[in-house]
């Protein structure tokens, strides 16, 4: 229920609102995908509807012109980027590295202030779907 | 695993067994590391052997399901622990108050069954999150606002039962008085429902609160008497216009007639808003001098305080007040606020932000206050996150919460009893700032982070329990309180030898003999156990 007013920190967006073209409309996959990667597709369109719901609201991206508040911030991407300071993206989405077994320790484990993810909440078929879609851009 | 208490092995089983053919086996948690996705997010038992711990979870997705699950329980006598969305951090979160029982785990009951704009008001499962209900509204255009809490993907129903609150007018920000209407599954299985709930074909379950006979919707609200399934929500019909205009005053003593003149616009409904009262001479930026200042024994007298303001050029005390409704009303209301507080020398008025509705999805991107609008959020944790000026996260937080008179002599009492404790205790002092969720009182809010340290957080709960004791002491109780504490907090409530516990306690052998539900909620605790406590 507490919240600081007028804090200082960045101010970001709801990606369901403006995080469409990143990954399922990308078109190295949807127009020049091999076979293996098309029948990734459907998995990966889960995977990024299921990261706007439940993981966006603090992995999004920085908006500008936020007026003060909280209420915009994005505390899981400000503390990436206090974490990496530039060595890595900051965006979750932006990623290359991430591994399905990185991704599941994390959700279903915590990590400071972010709680543990219950199977209610994301099922493993999800979850899989969320490591396919933070994973699509991955190098083999 | 770790079996509830007084259950046998095979009874477990064999419950365990029943509750897969009541819900689905797939949707009974039984394995090490699914229960362990139970544990509370934010315990301050944390890396310790007494962190609460559930034994199993039992996921029902309807009623009729939740009906044979509490039957199961009856029949084996397991202590079942509803949770809802289980995202109540800071208070046990998905964990039970008894370790060894099974959580009744809601999320699946996840329907918004009705929202009527006509009439404002919506009827939901628990597992509806204020998320959902908000991107509901939202896809269907409809003209109405909900109240959220910090942060919104916690449930309506939950929120609502364990007294939350958020941050536009009341009733709505009250999240539990702008309830009308629940269903409730009994120990027993039976279905009850309240209010005009109770007739049949009722036509007005989420219009009436109160039916006819006894109110009784008070008692499945920080208790242990059934398990809410359904449960309705008046909603805000969508204001013409949204501003926030500051006043500030100079003086440590301007508190006094600042809550006063506060006090009176509030109870004339002038002023309707979430109140938080800030302090720049004590919320600045790290100071020697104000360290210094509270380190004395009274804490520094108000002429010092008065003098550390001035040479800083900075107010001692202000406050937002933000006003929803027509755009007419609102310039008339402020304009009768300055009036007001201009009573007080030196008030000083700073306009804030002004919105007109509805906002579009790029405005609605930029706002700051989301929370303010009714537009659910998770920035709030940002308090305790990594961040560029916190590089030491933390693993979550407690909150102490005391309700106190709506006085700035009583804010001013607070905060020097809870400084100097903190100066006797060996606590760094910080100081309370004063909060208004409810009507007419203020709550007094101190955190306490959860560290990767024990023995920081074995020292940070002797100060939270203290804490808690010595506001029973000076007559101030919580509203709230995490589930740890739950027995502590309760037994400041003890009026002719806690006379109002052994009132609940009486309730809870009569409706659930088996003490099956919640066993411990705010410190109801069932006849067995409370045997075996003493």
């Amino acid at each position: 229920m507490m919240r600081a007013r007028n804090a200082t920190l960045s101010a970001l967006a709801f990606i369901l609102l403006g995080a469409g073209i990143a990954s399922g409309q990308n078109s190295s996959w949807t127009l020049f995908s091999s076979r293996s990667e098309q029948a990734l597709a459907p998995k990966i369109q889960r995977g990024k509807e299921v990261f706007q719901n439940l993981c966006s609201g603090c992995h999004g991206p920085d908006i500008k012109n936020a007026s003060p508040g909280i209420g915009a911030t994005m505390p899981g991407t400000d503390a990436l980027a206090a974490k990496y300071k530039g060595t890595k993206p900051a965006l979750l989405e932006e990623r290359k590295d991430l591994t399905p077994q990185v991704i599941k320790i994390f959700v279903r484990n915590g990590v400071s202030v972010m709680p543990r993810f219950r199977k209610t909440e994301l099922s493993d078929g999800d979850l899989e779907a969320l490591s396919a879609y933070l994973t699509r851009d991955n190098k083999p | 695993m770790k079996l509830p208490p007084g259950v046998t092995p095979g009874d477990f089983a064999e419950a365990i067994k029943q509750f897969e053919e009541a819900v689905g086996e797939q949707w009974v948690y039984t394995s090490d590391d699914d229960v362990a996705l139970y544990r509370d997010a934010y315990s301050p038992f944390l890396g310790e052997p007494d962190e609460i711990v559930a034994s199993a979870a039992v996921a029902p997705d309807g009623v009729e399901q939740v009906q044979s699950v509490v039957r199961i329980a009856n029949r084996y006598k397991i202590p079942i622990y509803p949770i809802s969305t289980g995202r109540n951090l800071g208070y046990g979160g998905s964990a039970p108050v008894l370790s060894g029982s099974v959580v009744l785990d809601l999320k699946r009951m996840n329907r918004i069954l009705e929202v009527n704009e006509r009439n404002a008001y919506a009827l939901v499962e628990p597992g509806v999150s204020y998320f959902d209900l908000y991107r509901h509204i939202q896809e269907k255009g409809l003209k109405l606002w909900l109240d959220v809490p910090d942060p919104g993907w916690g449930s309506l129903v939950g929120n609502s039962l364990d007294h939350g609150a958020g941050y536009t007018p009341l009733p709505f920000r009250d999240h539990f008085e702008s309830h009308c209407g629940m269903e409730v599954v009994l120990a027993n299985g039976e279905l009850l429902r309240t209010g005009m709930g109770a007739v049949p074909k009722a036509q007005t379950w989420q219009q009436f609160k109160y039916g006819l006979g006894p109110y009784v919707d008070g008692l499945f609200s920080q208790s242990n008497f059934g398990v809410v399934t359904k449960m309705g929500f008046w909603l805000m019909p969508q204001p013409e216009a949204y501003r926030v205009a500051t006043v500030w005053v100079p003086k440590y003593n301007d508190i006094i007639p600042f809550v006063d003149i506060m006090a009176r616009l509030m109870n004339s409904g002038t002023i309707n808003c979430h109140i938080w009262i800030e302090s720049p001479a004590y919320n600045g930026p790290p100071d020697g001098e104000r360290e210094a200042l509270l380190a004395k024994p009274d804490g520094g007298s108000p002429e010092e305080w008065d003098r550390y303001a001035q040479d800083r050029k900075i107010k001692f005390w202000g406050c937002p007040f933000s006003f929803y409704g027509l755009s007419k009303v609102i310039d008339a209301q402020w304009e009768h606020v300055k009036e007001q507080f201009s009573a007080i020398p030196g008030a000083v008025f700073e306009e804030g932000e002004s919105f007109r509705f509805p906002l579009t999805p790029e405005q609605t991107e930029r706002v700051g206050e989301r929370s303010k609008l009714g537009i659910p959020s998770l920035g709030v944790f940002s308090l305790g996150a990594r961040s560029a000026v916190n590089p030491t996260p933390n693993n979550g937080h407690l909150w102490l919460a005391a309700v106190i008179p709506m006085t700035g002599e009583a804010v001013l009492e607070a905060q020097k009893v809870f400084t100097k404790a903190f100066r006797e205790w060996g606590v760094s002092p910080s100081v309370g700032l004063p909060q208004s969720y409810h009507w007419r009182t203020f709550v007094l809010l101190y955190g306490f982070p959860i560290t990767d340290d024990i023995e920081t957080n074995k020292k940070n709960r002797a100060t939270f329990d203290r804490m808690l004791r010595l506001a029973a002491d000076h007559g101030w109780g919580e509203y709230r309180t995490h589930t740890a504490f739950m027995d502590t907090a309760v037994s400041a409530y003890s009026f002719n030898d806690h006379a109002l516990l052994r009132f609940h306690e009486k309730l809870k052998d009569a409706v659930d003999p088996n003490g099956i539900l919640s066993a411990g909620r705010y410190g109801i605790w069932p006849r067995e156990l409370r045997k075996a406590k003493t």
